[in-house]
């Protein structure tokens, strides 16, 4: 498949790149790590040889974006107390707590659980965006579903 | 327990169409087009950083899909819709078509054009509004006297219809020869430089 055209590229990978930040980084910083994501792979995108496994790409991208920006937060003075909440209908704040969960587990499982659900990406796909086999992907979004329900389950 | 189930992702397809439109409006495309409404139907207007590239009827090369995969095959895939770029293009075209403008002042980029057709083309551009020179005519001046069905190619290549007008090249006979778009467009395109604004309804 050739390369699309960037604006059609566009069209077909924001809606699994906005909801993969939105879970990733919540809502607040969701549009920054969405600017820079797309910047980058304008940048990048005439390298790219073919149109094949562009949202695996895309979420490759999406995802450095989202760790770059837990560093910088991490680094940041930290402000006592709650951060400011954008308003947010209530029936989501229950998947927004759930995403906030998915967050706080280990590596592995919290980038197959982001890829694969909020990112849209077959386990296949997410297996080779972090170079683990697609079992490997598999394996880590059970234990970190199974983790997930125990921890939900536990309040 | 067998299955457990996923998180539910975020629900929220306008903040991600919204963010989709800033990223587009301000971000540094090579290429950047607009479908525009004119008389003679939607062309698909393309431009560079050096110029107008392309104007395609959009019935005529199969579609806007189709040109913006010439284009990002042939001159750069870092195309986005829209832009304060093109305001000069839709600007221009609706003074031609409503008989305020006789020459075009936008910049071409001639980059997908090879150096005969760009001397026929540049030829063509010096036909004066509302007149009309043979093929034969264009590929003298373009420096090949005997180039006139080369030139008709050159001609049927022009990559910016309208703008470098090759509408006025007509047969030496009399007919009015082929058009890329299709003879009544030629048709209604000679009729606006003669002033026949009432065909248009």
């Amino acid at each position: 498949m050739p390369l699309p055209p960037f604006q059609r590229f566009l069209d077909e990978q924001r809606d699994p790149v906005w909801r993969f930040l939105v879970a990733a980084v919540g809502r607040d910083a969701a549009d920054d790590c969405f600017q820079e994501t797309f910047l980058s792979a304008l940048q990048a995108y005439p390298r790219l040889r073919h149109g094949e496994h562009l949202r695996a790409w895309v979420l490759t991208i999406a995802s450095r974006k989202a760790i770059d920006h837990h560093r910088a937060r991490r680094r940041a003075a930290v402000p006592v107390g709650a951060p400011p909440e954008v308003a947010t209908p209530a029936s989501e704040v229950a998947d927004e707590e759930t995403w906030r969960l998915v967050r706080e587990l280990p590596a592995r499982q919290r980038a197959v659980l982001l890829l694969r659900y909020a990112g849209d990406l077959p386990h296949r796909d997410v297996g080779a965006a972090l170079g683990c086999s697609e079992e490997a992907s598999r394996q880590a979004a059970r234990e970190g579903l199974r983790r997930l329900r125990d921890q939900i389950g536990a309040r | 327990m067998t299955t457990i189930p996923p998180p539910i992702p975020p629900r929220d397809a306008q903040a991600a169409a919204a963010a989709a439109a800033r990223f587009a409006a301000a971000a540094p495309a090579d290429v950047r087009y607009a479908e525009l409404e004119t008389p003679v139907g939607v062309v698909v207007a393309v431009i560079t950083r050096k110029g107008l590239a392309r104007l395609d009827y959009e019935d005529w090369f199969g579609g806007l899909d189709a040109v913006l995969e010439d284009v990002a095959a042939r001159l750069s895939p870092r195309i986005l819709r829209g832009g304060a770029a093109l305001d000069p293009v839709a600007r221009e075209l609706d003074e031609y078509f409503a008989g305020r403008r006789r020459t075009f002042d936008l910049p071409i980029d001639w980059t997908l054009v090879p150096a005969f057709g760009r001397r026929v083309l540049r030829a063509t551009a010096r036909i004066p509004y509302g007149e009309v020179a043979t093929y034969g005519e264009v590929a003298a001046r373009a420096g090949s006297p005997h180039g006139a069905r080369a030139a008709g190619n050159a001609l049927g290549a022009n990559p910016v219809p309208i703008v470098v007008p090759c509408h006025r090249v007509v047969r030496a006979g009399g007919g009015l020869g082929g058009y890329t778009g299709g003879i009544e467009r030629k048709q209604r395109l000679l009729a606006v430089e003669r002033g026949e604004q009432a065909l248009f309804g």
